[in-house]
């Protein structure tokens, strides 16, 4: 571990690295979290960026010089611990500093909840978030369980959205945050949108590896920190682009 | 109904309960004659139809010994039948794993006369069926993350156990090394506390009582915010070694192999302790179990030497990688998504595979395309293939490690002709 607290390889260039920071693994990792740093790193390795990895624990300080932060998801209970711990430093330490310096983040599922400005805990009571995206989660009628796919903001370039999602929030957003998607199958928000984002702040309820069999996702994000990246060399991605065509198709969604 | 055992149980029914598990054999033996299962399950559910409350009848007056965790019901419940073996009475079991109301059912069915049973059950189940059975005894091995999409939350869960424990007359004997476990029994009138071991931490970062930041210090755990800390232990595993409550240590040497099965050993001989068996008299027993519901099975196959794993979550999966044989012995991995399995593949990513780089590595299943990118982002290299004699064809060697999640382990053993 370097000084800052990444964890620094052979690759390691100093301050030129991508630096991901996993927020809270112990309190925000459900279910195959992890994936979502396994492909930021990968995809930027695959353009020769270095990358610095940081999996920052709810009882150590998160950085505030990270460029890509990443909130995972968690039963309630953890969920409104996260919350409550995020928001322990003010709004000039840890997370709130971290995106009021314009770095980017990626939350998900219940993490995705976290970053908004309110969300429902165990009992549906009412929990204060982040602040950090304008949306209020509360809880809906039934559990959203399975296969989602989406159409991502044309304006971002992200293409369609394939994961699995598996929670009971019901998201709406105000007028600061835009819809990351608009659902084709499945739950997301429940308004037929899915996700939200605004400036280098994104969040959805596709759980878990979401960034695994959405690489055009992944690259945005990456993009937000490095500006337009190079292609992938197609043979290191056409097993994802497989794995991508295999799962739409089961949705009878084409590519 | 006397309050003494009858002669065979079978009579102490009421006629709609007989007529009801006569008719749920026939179809259980029906089922198993049609090869469209082993007929653990089939003959319960017809017999539940007619009498929605045959297990509390069928479990009446019968020592029960209920087995629930995430992790190595089948195998715990397997162990616990052999050393209870030394009592010479007939145990009925749920040997091949069907751990929901109505394998229960057809377990005791299927054994009228046996007054012990020891059944493994569902660990969202649990609670009811406690209840339904009058346990003497529960066991509570692990509680991990396990195919979300059909399982409740671990915490919800461990809520539950927790409030059912507390008000059940029951014997719990408990994994005192998974927190989550430890808080569950943690209101429980009679504990025994067994050091198990965890593998798999991932799901106990934080205290189950206050959700501070849990501290370790080698086995030991304790929250720094609260009271909540790892019981002391009456048995333990250590190394090889039982050691039992009056602190003596025994080597375990297992047929079956693994950290995981020797804490399993470890549950049981705890178990074998309420019924008056002593260690000694339950090792043997223990030692000689070798294959569990085709877990564990050398097969012969075209020349090749198999051994089959079975892996239904990450803990299982550590636990899986932790048996291999070490390189160059070749590994196949088969994963489905069917409804048994879990139709979420997620799990994939919270399973480190690096430890395969270096052999060959063969990938199966109608997931394997899941499997290969998580493989590919590991950076472990592999050769996915159609089955289980495309990876024997490729690999030509003289044994093979076999790790399958739960419908592609059956679909390999159906191939491989129902073996072990």
């Amino acid at each position: 571990m370097s000084e800052s607290g990444y964890r620094t390889g052979p690759g390691y260039r100093g301050p030129s690295a991508i630096r991901l920071v996993w927020v809270y693994p112990d309190l925000l990792s459900t279910y195959g979290d992890r994936g979502n740093l396994l492909v930021l790193a990968r995809r930027a390795r695959l353009r020769g960026l270095p990358v610095e990895i940081a999996e920052v624990n709810s009882d150590q300080r998160v950085p505030v010089d990270g460029d890509i932060y990443l909130l995972g998801g968690g039963e309630d209970l953890p969920q409104v611990l996260a919350a409550r711990r995020l928001a322990a430093g003010g709004p000039r330490a840890g997370l709130a500093a971290a995106a009021a310096r314009g770095a980017v983040i990626f939350a998900v599922c219940a993490g995705y909840q976290i970053v908004g400005t309110e969300f429902g805990g165990a009992e549906g009571e009412p929990v204060p978030g982040l602040g950090l995206l304008d949306i209020r989660s509360g809880r809906g009628e039934r559990r959203g369980v399975g296969e989602i796919v989406a159409d991502v903001d044309p304006a971002l370039g992200a293409g369609r959205l394939t994961g699995f999602e598996n929670h009971q929030g019901v998201t709406r957003r105000g007028p600061g945050a835009k819809p990351l998607a608009t659902v084709v199958t499945g739950v997301g928000n429940g308004d037929g949108t899915e996700g939200a984002y605004a400036g280098r702040v994104a969040g959805t309820y596709l759980h878990g590896p979401a960034l695994v069999r959405n690489p055009g996702l992944a690259d945005m994000l990456l993009s937000w920190v490095t500006g337009p990246l190079p292609p992938v060399d197609p043979r290191q991605e056409g097993l994802v682009l497989q794995l991508r065509a295999e799962r739409l198709a089961a949705q009878g969604a084409p590519a | 109904m006397s309050t003494s055992s009858p002669p065979s149980r079978r009579f102490s029914l009421p006629l709609r309960a007989r007529l009801a598990t006569t008719v749920g054999g026939a179809a259980g033996r029906a089922s198993r004659l049609a090869g469209r299962g082993d007929g653990s399950v089939i003959g319960g559910v017809i017999g539940l139809r007619l009498k929605p409350d045959l297990l509390s009848l069928l479990a009446r007056g019968r020592q029960v010994v209920l087995v629930t965790g995430t992790n190595g019901k089948t195998t715990t419940t397997r162990l616990i039948t052999a050393a209870l073996g030394a009592l010479g009475q007939q145990i009925a079991s749920n040997a091949f794993g069907a751990n929901m109301e109505a394998g229960l059912v057809s377990a005791l069915a299927k054994a009228p006369d046996a007054t012990l049973a020891v059944l493994e059950v569902d660990e969202k189940y649990m609670p009811a069926m406690l209840t339904a059975t009058t346990a003497r005894v529960v066991v509570l091995l692990n509680l991990s993350r396990d195919q979300m999409d059909r399982a409740a939350e671990i915490w919800m869960l461990a809520r539950r156990w927790r409030a059912a424990l507390a008000a059940a007359q029951v014997r719990v004997i408990a994994n005192a090394d998974d927190p989550l476990v430890a808080w569950a029994a943690g209101q429980a009138r009679q504990v025994t506390w067994v050091a198990a071991g965890q593998r798999w931490h991932d799901d106990s970062w934080c205290c189950p009582n206050c959700g501070s930041h849990l501290r370790r210090d080698g086995e030991d755990w304790y929250c720094g915010e609260c009271p909540n800390r790892r019981p002391p232990v009456r048995w333990a595993l250590v190394g090889d070694e039982v050691i039992d409550p009056a602190g003596r240590a025994r080597p375990l040497d297992l047929a079956l192999p693994g950290r995981a099965n020797r804490s399993n050993a470890v549950i049981a001989f705890a178990v074998a302790e309420v019924f008056g068996i002593s260690t000694a008299q339950a090792m043997d027993p223990v030692r000689q179990v070798r294959s569990v519901a085709g877990r564990y099975t050398q097969v012969e196959r075209h020349g090749t030497a198999l051994r089959l794993l079975l892996a239904k979550n990450p803990a299982g999966w550590l636990e899986a990688l932790d048996v291999l044989v070490p390189p160059p012995v070749p590994v196949l991995l088969a994963v489905n998504a069917q409804t048994p399995d879990g139709k979420d593949t997620s799990w994939l990513w919270d399973v480190d595979y690096r430890r395969l780089r270096g052999r060959p590595v063969f990938v199966a299943g109608e997931r394997k395309l899941d499997l290969a990118v998580r493989l590919e982002a590991d950076e472990v290299a592999f050769r996915m293939v159609g089955g289980i004699d495309e990876a024997i064809a490729a690999a030509r060697g003289p044994s093979m490690e076999v790790i399958a999640n739960y419908t592609a382990f059956q679909q390999i053993r159906a191939v491989l002709g129902r073996v072990g």
